[in-house]
């Protein structure tokens, strides 16, 4: 099981990896520069697609939960939690490019500009996910409230998004208004790239967390094996 | 006991508990004046400020006294053992859930009962009319739903009372957003149609998260 589980965790890490460098390469060489933006519009891409996975990550999370409670059992526990840690590094990867991005742009690091906003929301239900994880120490009541926490979080997402769009539509804010990037097919082929390249990373990433947490309940058991001897 | 009566049960018990003990409510309704207070010396409240400020303070107020009422109705089952029978009791899980909802809906609603003319003379805009009062009533009910749910998980964590508000409020979002927006645009003078959109986010937020909470409770509750 290790040896072969090592041989495709590697072809995904050194897939993605090279998927990646390609996108970069693609960023910086093959797309054209925006025309009213400038050389920062390239931010955009990882930009998207962070944002992609994050919100990826999370379904992953729910129906893991959804898998769980259906009587699952341990692995499913461990796909979620892991989806979930790694959609909060790329969800957080959205909000700060996405700061970086608004600031030359803009004029400001923070507007309430709808996507941003929910992606923000996001990242403040991964940090509560996160908390609620920790706070429980029993495995199987853990597992139990991460899932339904999960679950719950994920149905509100659709109702955040409008409610955030709408609360922006009436107050127009004058710095996006009427900014609407025209995308060129190279652009197009780069965001693609850029988003098929963000998605192997995050099948590689959640692949060796959750052998990682597979290795961890081995420790932890050949421990209490260990513990129990007479010596 | 057909379900109705079995929920009934439950909210009576509690409603009665509560008036011997007195002390949530109360604790409620104190923490929802100083808090009104506080924000009014915070952002120094008077004129059109006051007016255009006064939905969003009210609703904060609404979710932070609502925290508090939540994770107590909880944690005061647990503490007195009552939860054990409520899940020793011939019925289904989701009776708890509507019980204990209904409840804290009903202890949310008294307070507002009470805040809402304090916000309305102290912020001089014209909160008792129907139409707010079908706001406060949708959003309370839908953050009543979700909180008790979640109020289920926050009492087994280690923080507990901590625990609550951390889990809630970034669900809470629509809530908050279309209640206060909703509220915003009747005291402009807008009629129920004018905020038709925010009225409807608020029975679709309602309806999915007490189905949603209704089927996941007993996960919940599983010891």
């Amino acid at each position: 099981m290790a040896k072969k589980g090592d041989f495709v965790g590697l072809f995904l890490i050194l897939s993605s990896a090279a998927a990646i460098l390609l996108a970069l390469t693609m960023i910086f060489i093959y797309a054209p520069r925006e025309a009213v933006m400038g050389d920062v519009q390239r931010i955009f891409y990882f930009h998207v697609a962070s944002a992609w996975v994050g919100f990826f990550a999370f379904f992953v999370t729910f129906l893991a939960g959804i898998g769980y409670l259906a009587g699952g059992g341990r692995r499913w526990d461990s796909v979620a939690s892991s989806s979930a840690e790694i959609g909060l590094t790329f969800i957080a990867m959205t909000v700060i490019t996405g700061a970086l991005w608004a600031r030359p742009v803009w004029g400001v690091y923070w507007t309430w500009e709808p996507r941003l906003t929910i992606s923000a929301v996001q990242l403040l239900v991964y940090v509560a996910y996160g908390m609620l994880r920790v706070s429980v120490e029993e495995p199987e009541r853990r597992a139990r409230f991460a899932a339904v926490y999960g679950i719950v979080a994920f149905v509100t997402v659709p109702l955040s998004w409008f409610a955030i769009r709408w609360w922006r539509s009436i107050h127009p804010d004058i710095l996006t208004g009427g900014e609407e990037m025209s995308i060129t097919p190279r652009m197009a082929h780069t965001l693609l790239v850029s988003l098929a390249a963000f998605t192997l990373l995050y099948v590689a990433l959640l692949r060796q967390r959750v052998r990682l947490e597979r290795l961890g309940d081995a420790l932890a058991y050949l421990r209490s094996r260990f513990e129990r001897l007479p010596r | 006991m057909n379900f109705v009566r079995k929920v009934w049960a439950i909210v009576a018990k509690d409603v009665v508990a509560e008036f011997h003990s007195r002390e949530v409510v109360s604790a409620m309704l104190v923490f929802a004046v100083l808090a009104t207070l506080v924000f009014s010396f915070a952002l120094d409240l008077r004129g059109d400020v006051a007016r255009v400020a006064a939905p969003g303070i009210l609703w904060v107020t609404v979710a932070f006294a609502g925290t508090l009422g939540l994770s107590r109705s909880l944690a005061r089952e647990q503490q007195s053992g009552c939860i054990d029978g409520l899940l020793l009791a011939p019925m289904d899980r989701s009776v708890i859930f509507f019980g204990k909802a209904i409840g804290n809906l009903v202890f949310m609603v008294v307070v507002e009962v009470m805040l809402l003319p304090l916000c309305a003379v102290l912020f001089d805009v014209p909160l008792l009319q129907a139409g707010v009062l079908i706001v406060m009533g949708l959003g309370t009910a839908g953050y009543a739903a979700i909180g008790t749910l979640l109020a289920g998980i926050a009492v087994n964590t280690r923080a507990r009372e901590v625990m609550l508000p951390v889990l809630l409020l970034p669900l809470a979002v629509p809530v908050l957003i279309a209640s206060v927006r909703a509220v915003s645009g009747l005291l402009e003078g807008g009629t129920l149609a004018d905020v038709g959109s925010w009225i409807g986010l608020l029975v679709a937020y309602d309806v999915i998260v007490v189905v949603v909470s209704m089927l996941v409770f007993g996960y919940v509750l599983e010891e």
